[in-house]
């Protein structure tokens, strides 16, 4: 696929074009022109940092629908365990599976589970000689694809090791075929995803050809109906199987926990700007002693994630209850937690490297870069540096950027406007004063 | 700060550094990074560039009065040349020993000068030549290949 496909995008007549979400892209990918905002699609990481900040509700999520389920003869719903934080403890996880089915799908498999299987493959991963550390968690798709981007020398540190959902569906679609005497084409697969980043992946997959997802669903979409359902109260028959430790991956931490890395040098990192700020240090190998970095585009993890609905230290605390009740639980009862995996539920086979994906670079000739970056830095120091973005770039180096770029020009600057307005009123003014020696009379 | 050499076809980046000034620490060596992104340079490249400019930026912060730091980068290569006015190195080859430092111990504190700067710079380069005048000062000299 050369296209890029993002699901992030523009309600074009909410917008104002005020530059809230452009100074907020971690990427620098928004720009406004003609009085709307304008993502760069090759820039885009999905991170949903946009949607977030948008005070007129201007930027939208392309998910897939619940009519999309008509096009298979039969459907999975995939739900992460940040679709269980978005209700009190009150509902039960076997109550919210069972009104996933109710929705339309003919079966439920928790993500959770992926994660379990995820994490104790990460445990493995990690008592491998000659891994390079710290070790970086590839879970949030955001992050990998910043990584892709901005820190392509980090590559190498990311867990090669599919996202929790990716694992979860590759059980599925194996397990339905098998039991339902499906094709595996006919067997849709559905993520309920707190995030666009999530969505983007099914489209565009990350360290493999093919995502083993047919589509993602936002769970902003279907939280209404979900809502009214449990409200009437449902004699649940669908039994949840992961444990807590799945569940837990919904919450910044969570992941490394589940891994067992409590008591070792790792770091949590969440916040798409604080994550960009620590793989800079990881860059400079500032952080050589941490065996794992655990990061998360959004604050507070996926609980914090763009499509979901409750606030996020509610959802948090939902979760935490919900995790140390389910741990109590289980205990009680004997159940433990997964204790084993198998190699093809990871789909090793398939995995392909990750790409570097240098879209920083200013031209593919590296004598018209420098000659473009020379241009840049020239008008980077006329430029006043008071990063207004009224020009529609974020920043006066973005402007200065755009301008060596061809696709800006000084004027679009107000303050150089206004410099080019003032000597051309004084050059008028002087023209003005300036006599034909016919009429001037002080002359001679 | 900013030149381009037209006939060498060379962007040179020149930054003064003032001592103990720890809060611009790192902006000089990430500006290099940028710049050499925007010019498409391959990641290995930049993250070996990126470190010795960070730990040659860091030594000048930590141990020196002031120093000014310059970047050549060209096609083919980029040579990073630092010279600072400070106390300077009086064994270098005790320097340039893995964990040795003379970093004061507020500065360590903060995480920084644990005696791995020299030695880092010496591994992530092509080209490394150090010159050091006790009370003088030091200059350093560092090219890497693209
Ligand atoms: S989704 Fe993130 S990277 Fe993409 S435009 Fe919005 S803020 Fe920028
Ligand atoms: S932190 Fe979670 S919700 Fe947010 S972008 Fe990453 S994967 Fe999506």
């Amino acid at each position: 696929m050369n296209e890029y496909f993002h699901s992030v995008r523009l309600i074009a007549d909410r917008c104002k074009g005020c530059v809230i979400c452009a100074k907020r892209c971690p990427m620098e990918a928004i720009r406004i022109r003609g009085g709307k905002a304008q993502i760069t699609e090759s820039r885009c990481i999905d991170c949903g940092e946009c949607i977030r900040r948008c005070p007129n509700h201007a930027k939208t999520v392309v998910t897939d629908d619940l009519k999309n389920l008509a096009d298979y003869r039969f459907n999975i719903a995939l739900p992460a365990p940040t679709l269980y934080a978005q209700f009190g403890i009150t509902t039960r996880i076997d109550e919210i599976l069972f009104g996933l089915t109710q929705l339309g799908f003919d079966k439920v498999f928790e993500v959770a589970r992926g994660a379990e299987i995820v994490s104790l493959a990460i445990k493995d991963y990690l008592k491998r000689p000659g891994i390079k550390r710290p070790v970086i968690s590839s879970a949030c798709p955001a992050v990998v694809r910043l990584i892709q981007i901005k820190f392509p020398e980090l590559i190498d540190y990311l867990v090669p090791i599919d996202a929790p959902v990716e694992v979860a569906a590759r059980v599925m679609r194996a397990k339905a075929s098998r039991e339902q005497n499906l094709n595996p084409e006919d067997i849709g697969i559905w993520f309920i995803t707190p995030c666009p980043a999530k969505m983007t992946s099914v489209k565009q997959p990350l360290g493999s050809e093919k995502s083993n997802i047919t589509g993602a669903i936002g769970i902003s979409r279907i939280y209404g109906e979900l809502f009214k359902l449990l409200q009437g109260g449902l004699t649940a028959d669908t039994r949840r199987h992961s444990s807590w430790i799945g569940v837990n991956w919904a919450v910044a931490g969570g992941e490394s926990s589940a891994v067992g890395m409590e008591n070792m040098n790792r770091l949590v990192v969440h916040g798409i700007h604080s994550v960009s700020d620590v793989l800079e240090q990881i860059a400079l190998g500032r952080l050589n002693g941490i065996d794992y970095v655990e990061t998360l585009a959004c604050a507070g993890g996926c609980i914090g994630g763009p499509l979901t609905v409750q606030n996020r230290f509610v959802a948090e605390y939902n979760l935490q209850q919900r995790a140390r009740k389910m741990q109590q639980e289980d205990i009680a009862i004997g159940r433990k937690p997964l204790q084993e995996y198998k190699e093809s539920e990871l789909g090793v086979n398939e995995r392909r490297a990750i790409e570097p994906r240098p879209i920083m670079r200013l031209d593919e000739d590296i004598c018209k870069a420098m000659y473009k970056v020379e241009v840049m830095e020239k008008m980077l120091q006329q430029l006043p540096g008071l990063d207004c973005g009224s020009c529609g770039s974020p920043t006066c180096k973005a402007l200065a950027e755009d301008i060596a770029q061809g696709v800006a020009s000084e004027t679009d600057c107000v303050f150089k406007l206004r410099e080019r307005v003032r000597d051309l009123a004084q050059e008028m003014k002087a023209l003005a004063e300036k006599m034909p020696p016919s009429l001037d009379k002080d002359s001679s | 700060m900013v030149e381009v050499n037209k006939e060498e076809k060379e962007i040179i980046l020149k930054f003064t550094l003032q001592g103990l000034d720890f809060e611009t620490a790192g902006e000089a060596s990430g500006k290099i990074k940028r710049v050499l992104q925007q010019l498409g340079v391959g990641s290995d490249v930049i993250r070996r560039i990126a470190i010795s400019a960070y730990e040659g930026e860091m030594n000048v912060i930590i141990h020196a009065v002031r120093g000014v730091m310059q970047a050549v980068i060209s096609p083919v290569c980029t040579s990073i040349t630092l010279d600072d006015e400070g106390p300077g190195i009086g064994d270098i080859e005790l320097a340039m020993r893995e964990g040795y430092s003379t970093a004061p111990d507020y500065v360590r504190e903060m995480g920084f000068g644990a005696g791995m700067g020299l030695p880092n710079m010496m591994r992530c380069t092509d080209k490394f030549e150090i010159q050091s005048k006790l009370g003088v000062g030091t200059k350093i000299r560092m090219i890497i290949f693209h």
